[in-house]
């Protein structure tokens, strides 16, 4: 991946105003066979993952107020201040602990596609239990933005999120939007830019309540899973993953990880 | 007011609210593990919203979502009545 | 000697080490970091509201006296103004790409000196199939889709699968299937993809099984024509649309009974358990955008409906034209097949022409229709005189349509046998296809496809035969 040097970042000039921003982006439907940087778009069911997706990619991937509404992946592409990004829309999903299909791909995709930035879009009127997935998340890898959609919907039900605040505890960018309306795109947009191109270098924030209860049991196994997979992005995860019971994430692991991506899940149908 | 008796998440009346106190042990894998990322866990405040018509499937509040289970799942939530 | 199995290995030893409360201590620590950030960045600029909107709305769609009737109500308004609504718009597509567009085709390729056969196949034959499934297709779809649309972004499917839930749940059947069958009205296929939200095997395989009962958009025009045609005909005109209307829902209804008959019978039988346990969200209401949602939905989901109908019609009008026009002897190949199927047809309330309409639109049924009605200019081509040759649409307004059908021998039973047959039979070539890549496995594709077409067989035999004997 091409990391740019780290420019430091300046405050009133045109590239940071928001029609700037608009004219510099460049929709690519999905046209698409290179790209700089591959984006990912997570979050709880419902959150409006696939609006923000129409609304950076010109595609109209359905959408629709019940969870569960995107139950495979769709990808789309765009170019902004003259890089090509890949974008990939993913099912809902309350954890990272799958459970059924449509999780499972979000799972298996944040966590062995190593997208270069993940987009966690979080209902702002339902934080708690957003940033459950949010921490998730941020347990797998370092580079991410959250988008907190559904600000309309907040000020209608007289919720203030204090996104700043927001940031600093997450050690991510934390951008405010109402994707359905367009507001908020162009500042998401900067963000996903500067974590693409290592302009801000997340600190994310991780539980450490976790670590010191299980590092010890999980170390050898830590090690074993590094020295056999090096180029997972966290095994610490994955051992926890596995100590936890769920062999499946071993599967996906062999297979690279991909294999499964790559064709419509077939599951078992051992069933009878 | 805190020491109340336990009782299951089903006999939780529509209109209460309750405080989640464990989940049982009988309660295991998959659907344990449903119960709990959907943030129901020790100290969890729960408000029953609405039940179906036929009645089964009762829909409650839990941190700012309304999720519905059967009654043969929330069984096993071990509540008190706030 | 394998390395993941290594871990594997010792990932399973390390895991009976602990249990549960493994995982209950790590979702805890993760939920105890969320309410800690989370309480530090929200806060509340005024009292809670007192009256809540979405439980108030939520307490009467949910409730044990409204539910059920005002579900109901809701899918009869959606229909019925798509029965009322298609109608004109119909009719104008049908004068314009028919009687109008049509002749002028004609004239023209007699001043060019196109060969017989040549303008034969391109305008009798793909021209007019196309015609005749834009005129007949698009309007009822242009009307559903946005109001399904405006439906499902407001927020009321989860309330509708909150409301049957129990019902699945006795057929055995994931609760969560009512949302695929949902999906399932639009398009079939798109149905068969969304059963993915379920993650039990085997009550997915039965949502994927029984979908194709749930009525897609590419049936409705045929059910919606022969209703308006024979019941709506029965009763007084002002009448006259909401009866048709309450005889496509009772169709659709027909179709959500088998699907829950069916499940029952499969999870009795080779998918047999328990119904699984879930877990279903109902969102928050959400006011949606009028205009955008119509315009989105007729360039997405119609349009794309649309274009495959064209792209399956265009080469089945050069078959029927071509069928209808090579002659053995001196009676075409169409001629032979409706009469040897005759028979068969009669037997199950049907007729030979319908039967051969269906094998021609093996591909994609929606086109049944205007194949129904290609066929019958030449069944009854002695009779009426009507057309210009066989395999020519007659100019269609709906009382010629009317002659052309009672001149066929068609009667109130062929109708409600044709709604029927249209309701239960093979699942189109797409739906038959995504179900493959869905289960990976021939059996259960087969399983899909011929299970509604015995059932199809056996049930329009059995009313055929009931009738006959009552009337
Ligand atoms: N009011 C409001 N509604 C929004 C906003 N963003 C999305 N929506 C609506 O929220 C609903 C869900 O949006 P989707 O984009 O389908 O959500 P998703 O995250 O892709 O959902 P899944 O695919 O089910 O996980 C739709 O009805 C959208 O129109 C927003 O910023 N404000
Ligand atoms: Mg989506």
């Amino acid at each position: 991946m091409t990391v740019n040097t780290a420019v430091p970042k300046m405050y009133g000039r045109c590239e940071d105003c928001g029609i700037y921003n608009m004219a510099n982006l460049k929709k690519l439907g999905i046209n698409m066979d290179k790209w700089d940087y591959m984006i990912a778009l997570a979050g709880n069911p419902n959150t409006g993952k696939s609006t923000v997706f129409n609304a950076l990619t010109g595609l109209r991937q359905h959408t629709g107020n019940w969870p569960g509404k995107t139950v495979t992946r769709a990808e789309g592409g765009f170019i902004y201040n003259r890089r090509g990004y890949k974008l990939v829309d993913l099912p809902g999903t309350y954890s990272l602990m799958a459970t059924s299909l449509d999780e499972e791909v979000a799972r298996n995709f944040v966590l062995f596609a190593k997208p270069d930035v993940t987009v966690i879009v979080v209902d702002s009127t339902r934080l708690e239990r957003n940033l459950n997935l949010v921490l998730q998340i941020l347990e797998i890898t370092d580079r991410a933005v959250v988008c907190l959609n559904l600000m309309d919907e907040a000020k209608r039900k007289q919720i203030i999120v204090d996104e700043r605040r927001l940031a600093r505890d997450l050690g991510v960018p934390v951008i405010p939007t109402s994707a359905r309306y367009n507001q908020g795109i162009p500042e998401l947009l900067e963000a996903v830019h500067d974590v693409a191109t290592g302009r801000v270098v997340c600190r994310p924030h991780r539980v450490k309540s976790i670590s010191a209860k299980v590092d010890n049991i999980i170390k050898p196994l830590i090690t074993q899973i590094k020295s056999a997979f090096p180029n997972l992005p966290n095994a610490r995860w994955v051992a926890l993953r596995l100590l936890d019971g769920d062999m499946s994430i071993m599967n996906a692991i062999r297979d690279d990880g991909l294999g499964e991506l790559n064709h419509a899940p077939a599951f078992n149908l051992a069933v009878a | 007011m805190s020491e109340q008796k336990v009782i299951t998440l089903q006999h939780l009346k529509i209109g209460q609210h309750a405080r989640v106190v464990s989940i049982s042990q009988k309660c295991h894998g998959l659907e344990r593990r449903r119960f709990i990322d959907l943030g129901i866990l020790p100290g969890t405040i729960i408000v029953a919203e609405m039940r179906s018509p036929s009645g089964d499937l009762t829909a409650y509040l839990i941190r700012g979502s309304v999720i519905a289970f059967r009654s043969e799942q929330t069984r096993f939530i071990n509540i008190s009545i706030l | 000697m394998n390395k993941t199995d290594d871990i594997l290995r010792k990932a399973s030893k390390l895991h009976e080490q602990i249990d549960d409360e493994f995982h209950d201590q790590l979702a805890e620590s993760l939920y105890a970091d969320a309410t800690r950030i989370a309480d530090r960045a929200v806060s509340y600029t005024g009292e809670k509201p007192r009256f809540d909107f979405d439980r108030s709305l939520d307490r009467i769609v949910t409730s044990r006296i409204w539910g059920f009737p005002l579900m109901l109500l809701l899918f009869t308004l959606v229909f019925w103004l798509t029965v009322e609504g298609a109608n004109y718009p119909s009719a104008m597509l049908a004068f314009v790409f028919i009687d109008t567009i049509h002749p002028v085709l004609h004239s023209w390729a007699n001043t060019i000196g196109m060969t017989w056969w040549v303008s034969g196949l391109l305008i009798d034959g793909l021209y007019l199939a196309t015609a005749w499934v834009i005129s007949v297709m698009l309007p009822p779809m242009a009307i559903f889709f946005p109001m399904f649309t405006l439906l499902e972004d407001f927020g009321y499917l989860p309330r509708v699968a909150f409301n049957l839930d129990n019902i699945f749940k006795k057929a055995g059947a994931h609760g969560k299937q009512s949302l695929s069958m949902m999906m399932g009205f639009g398009c079939n296929a798109a149905g068969i993809i969304a059963t993915r939200i379920i993650d039990s095997p085997r009550e997915r395989l039965i949502a994927i099984i029984t979908n194709n009962f749930a009525l897609c958009n590419g049936r409705w025009p045929t059910q919606i024509l022969i209703a308006t045609l024979f019941i709506g005909a029965l009763v007084p005109p002002f009448w006259a649309g909401i009866i048709s209307a309450l005889s496509v829902v009772g169709i659709a209804l027909f179709g959500i009974v088998l699907s829950l008959l069916v499940s029952w019978g499969l999870s009795n039988s080779i998918l047999k358990g328990e119904a699984s346990t879930f877990s279903l969200e109902l969102p928050s209401y959400r006011p949606p955008r009028f205009w955008q949602t119509i315009y989105t939905s007729l360039i997405d989901r119609t349009l794309i409906v649309l274009w495959r109908a064209i792209v399956f019609a265009a080469p089945a009008g050069m078959v029927i034209w071509l069928i209808a026009n090579i002659t053995i002897g001196e009676i075409s190949i169409a001629e032979y097949m409706v009469h040897f199927l005759n028979p068969i047809g009669w037997l199950i309330g049907l007729n030979g022409v319908i039967l051969v309409a269906y094998i021609v639109a093996i591909p994609a049924n929606e086109i049944i229709i205007p194949t129904v009605l290609m066929l019958m200019v030449l069944t009854v081509k002695n009779a009426g005189g009507m057309g210009s040759g066989a395999g020519v649409m007659f100019e269609g307004s709906e009382n010629e349509m009317m002659t052309m059908f009672s001149m066929g021998d068609w009667t109130l039973l062929t109708a409600v046998n044709l709604m029927l047959f249209s309701l239960l039979h093979n699942p189109c070539s797409t739906a038959i296809y995504t179900i493959y890549k869905e289960t990976g496995s021939i059996k259960w594709t087969a399983i899909s496809t011929f299970l509604p077409i015995i059932m199809g067989f056996v049930i329009c035999f059995m009313v055929a035969f009931i009738w006959r004997l009552v009337a």
